[in-house]
């Protein structure tokens, strides 16, 4: 903040405090209003029928930290002009590919760790570069394309995991010898790592402060590339390609960086999931992974067209919440579980949602 | 009178604001060939939407004023009603089915149709159709409009001459036709199948039926048409005969006479030296303004204008030259070759273009001001950015581009809440200057300006065109300007090149007689010279 006062009328956009926080609840929209208090009521009636709070914001805060950078993936995508980027498991398929190659290989802690984000990312360069040519072949489908390109690609590589030469006896399976199990433990490899870095407790709250601070300086990251000249240039060509052709700048370059980036994006993502969730899965997992995540950034509030690193947090931290939280209350209050169901309502349903208003900004 | 078929009293239409319709009447005879000529954007298509009852009149206000139909005043509510009451529209864009034959194309939706065992139970929808009658029926009309196609030929294989007739024999096939609207159907053809649409017309009129005819082609007005009504900003400013006018005479009323002659600008001191632009056989294509051959030399600290009627090539020449469409030709520009087919190429080369389409090319809508603002000159010139090693990576600096922006919106006095505000929310002319700023920030030697007073209100034209005056006069920036308004070229201009065809027809002081502005325009000028 400048000590200066702005001299009068020369700052006049600069909002008072008040406008900002009326311009915050308009900006926020009615639907994160609504899940925010839902999300609220259900911690509620936690803390009311006496279950262990501190868990459950525990559970909360891992998930979103695990998630976050797999929402974020979706960013560039959806700044280039991609849409949601249904073919996020391209790259989730790049980075699991790099972690069985490392894993493979013995290497573990941080070694392991760094080498398999790395690698993921380098994989993950020539595969956004083909998604890319891809998409600016099928312009205007992106999303459905993507959505197919990612069935297609899990199942061709459903097939590779169980014809790789992989021969470590911690990845094969133990009868044959030949073919990768479905689920990898990473314990003795790189498991937890970054959650446990500088771990503390807080109020009975566990912080992975590693992975929450990598989630954090990834969206730092990103909010800066976008901030550059390629970054400006890739949001001109989304939003007015003929403006952008005659800034020089072409749509078909902006829309492949986009590509390439989210799919580097998402590589990094898995990466990290894994080592926060403990077990790298292969096979039929990471098919309908871009669905949670897109739901995470449009209850954000980004639409089709538009989304900023804000959507980014605020979508993860609710839908993430919401799935840690109605398991066990729905199953203390109701004696049922629901919770399966609730997640696929809201999360297709904010999906459904957010094609509706495609085209609005 | 009571002799009119159709009648339009007094229709005013606003959109938010904007007058595009102003007391426009006009009366079509029965048995008779009514030609409505005007620019583009001079209300014609407003006015063919007020009259058939297009939704788009009713959700913005309506207008104001009557259609009266064989002496009843009639409102339709919807583009069927006014068919139903006997108004039939040839459409420049063809409303034809490809894969269905042009029997049924003629007939679609009004189908003769005999009862089957299923409509006895179902109801009229589900009656068989009578595909003998519709054969029959379609090759009635066809022969009316003289077209001896095989009525059960399918549309898609059709040369685009016959489907114009198809459009037109679906028209005549409607019982009760009254009006027939033809909107430019000859855009399309050739000169042969040109003058036999002619021809039908005027054996339509030997049945009764009033035909208003909108054109750009004003021979053809003067060889059909037996009353002519010229429309210019909304407002009829002249009802003819092709017996006491001429093709010139239509050419000036549309594109209006200078009225300011007093406006006439100083000559700057500074001609001669490396002309700022040279082209040679420029060919653009840009579907609807193809540039055929077009050289022209543009000295520097000179206001060159580009005039000429829609279609002819003038927009083409900016756009060709910027990049944005497929271009062939030599340009020298200050000096050097340029390069085409390739935008940052023609910024480097010190040019800057304001587009004549703004909304389409000169903003981005949902960004702020001061990012429309500088954008091009970070994409195209590495500025306003933080220093560091790889240009594409470089941050934008904030703050240069505040500053920027703030001295942007004094000088040309955007009004506007501020520089973060979006571009979106402002006025038409406030956007164009937008625009200009934009260019500016370039630091150009040469711009090149496509109407820029499109679309914004009187005050804001006045204020733009004394910037592009000023622009010249204070820093000797040379400029090209695009405009299909005539009075403001005359008003602005060293010279002014008519487009004819895609070529320039004549090259004119702004001084000369309205008379040869119009010839020019009309390509008579060649045509007498020829002759």
């Amino acid at each position: 903040m400048s000590d200066v006062a702005p001299a009068a009328g020369e700052d006049a956009e600069r909002a008072r405090p008040l406008d900002t926080a009326v311009e915050f609840v308009r900006e926020l929209g009615v639907p994160r209003l609504l899940i925010a208090v839902f999300v609220v009521a259900l911690f509620v009636v936690a803390a009311v029928t006496h279950m262990d709070l501190g868990r459950l914001v525990t559970d909360s805060l891992s998930r979103v930290a695990r998630n976050g950078i797999l929402v974020l993936a979706l960013l560039p995508a959806v700044q280039g002009g991609l849409g949601l980027n249904f073919g996020l498991p391209l790259g989730i398929v790049c980075g699991l590919l790099a972690c069985v190659i490392t894993m493979n290989a013995n290497l573990s802690g941080w070694l392991g760790l760094s080498l398999a984000a790395l690698l993921g990312a380098a994989i993950a360069v020539p595969a956004g570069l083909a998604y890319g040519w891809l998409l600016n072949r099928t312009r205007g489908q992106e999303m459905m394309v993507g959505t197919y390109l990612g069935f297609a690609v899990v199942s061709a590589m459903s097939v590779f995991w169980t014809m790789a030469p992989f021969h470590n006896t911690q990845l094969v399976w133990a009868i044959g010898g030949h073919g990768l199990r479905t689920t990898l433990t990473l314990t003795g490899f790189y498991d937890r790592l970054l959650d446990k870095l500088g771990a503390f407790r807080l109020f009975g709250v566990e912080i992975p402060t590693g992975t929450v601070v990598v989630f954090l300086g990834a969206c730092v990251v990103v909010g800066l590339l976008l901030r550059t000249r390629a970054g400006l240039s890739l949001s001109a060509a989304r939003s007015n390609p003929r403006f952008a052709l005659a800034a020089g700048i072409s749509d078909e370059h902006t829309r492949v960086q986009a590509a390439v980036a989210s799919t580097v994006l998402a590589a990094i993502g898995i990466v990290v999931f894994c080592q926060s969730y403990g077990f790298v899965q292969l096979y039929t997992a990471p098919l309908l992974m871009a669905f949670p995540a897109v739901a995470c950034l449009l209850i954000g509030g980004a639409s089709v067209t538009r989304a900023t690193l804000a959507h980014v947090i605020v979508g993860t931290v609710l839908f993430q919440s919401i799935l840690t939280v109605a398991l066990p209350v729905t199953s203390q209050v109701i004696g049922g579980d629901i919770s399966e169901t609730a997640r696929l309502v809201i999360q297709n349903g904010m999906i459904l949602y957010a094609l509706t208003r495609r085209g609005e900004p | 009178m009571s002799d009119a078929i159709l009648d339009l009293r007094h229709i005013s239409k606003e959109y938010s604001g904007n007058r595009v319709l102003a007391d426009v009447s006009l009366r079509v005879r029965p048995g008779t060939i009514h030609a409505l000529v005007g620019e583009n954007g001079a209300g014609k298509s407003t006015l063919m939407n007020v009259l058939f009852g297009m939704p788009v009149i009713r959700d913005t206000g309506g207008y104001s004023g009557e259609v009266v139909l064989d002496g009843r005043t009639v409102t339709f509510a919807s583009p069927a009603d006014a068919m139903a009451a006997g108004l039939g529209m040839v459409h420049q864009e063809f409303m034809l089915i490809p894969g269905f034959s042009v029997a049924e194309n003629i007939k679609l939706n009004r189908e003769p149709t005999r009862p089957s065992p299923l409509s006895r139970l179902f109801g009229r929808r589900l009656e068989r159709l009578d595909r003998a009658r519709i054969g029959a029926d379609a090759r009635a009309a066809l022969d009316r409009v003289g077209l001896g196609v095989d009525e059960w030929l399918p549309v898609a294989g059709l040369p685009v001459g016959h489907m114009q007739f198809v459009e037109i024999a679906r028209e005549v096939d409607k019982r009760g036709l009254r009006v027939l609207i033809f909107d430019e159907p000859t855009a399309v053809l050739g000169e042969s199948e040109a003058s036999q649409l002619l021809e039908v017309m005027r054996s339509l009129t030997s049945q009764g039926v009033g035909i208003l005819f909108i054109t750009h082609r004003l021979d053809e007005v003067m060889e059909v048409a037996d009353d002519i009504t010229v429309l210019r900003d909304g407002a009829v400013v002249a009802r003819l005969t092709p017996a006491d006018t001429s093709v010139e005479r239509i050419a000036e009323l549309m594109v209006g006479r200078a009225t300011g002659r007093g406006e006439r600008r100083a000559r700057p001191a500074t001609h001669g030296g490396t002309p700022a632009l040279e082209v040679r056989d420029l060919e653009v294509d840009m579907p609807g303004e193809r540039v055929r051959g077009v050289s022209f030399t543009l000295e520097r600290g000179e206001i060159l204008g580009l005039a000429g009627l829609a279609g002819h090539g003038k927009i083409g020449i900016a756009n060709g030259l910027m990049g944005l469409y497929p271009a062939r030709g030599r340009v020298i520009a200050h000096g050097k070759p340029l390069r085409l087919n390739d935008s940052r190429q023609a910024i480097h080369s010190r040019l800057a273009f304001v587009s004549e389409d703004r909304r389409g090319v000169g903003i981005l809508p949902d960004e702020s001001i001061e990012l429309n603002i500088v954008l091009t000159a970070v994409e195209a010139q590495n500025r306003f950015l933080r220093p560091g090693p790889i240009p594409a990576l470089r941050l934008l600096d904030g703050r240069a581009t505040r500053r920027h922006a703030r001295d942007m919106i004094r000088q040309l006095d955007i009004r506007c809440t501020g520089p973060r505000q979006h571009v979106r929310r402002l006025s038409g002319g406030n956007q164009q200057k937008v625009c200009l700023a934009r260019a500016m920030t370039l630091q150009p030697e040469t711009l090149l300006v496509s109407e820029p007073t499109r679309g914004i209100d009187v005050g804001a034209k006045h204020r733009v065109l004394e910037l592009l005056r000023a622009l010249n006069r204070d820093t000797g920036m040379t400029l090209l300007v695009t405009s299909s308004e005539l009075v403001e070229l005359r008003a602005l201009c060293d010279r002014i090149a008519i487009v004819y065809e895609g070529r320039i027809e004549a090259v004119l002081p702004p001084d000369a007689d309205d008379r040869a502005f119009g010839l020019a325009m009309a390509g008579e000028r060649e045509r007498t010279h020829r002759e």
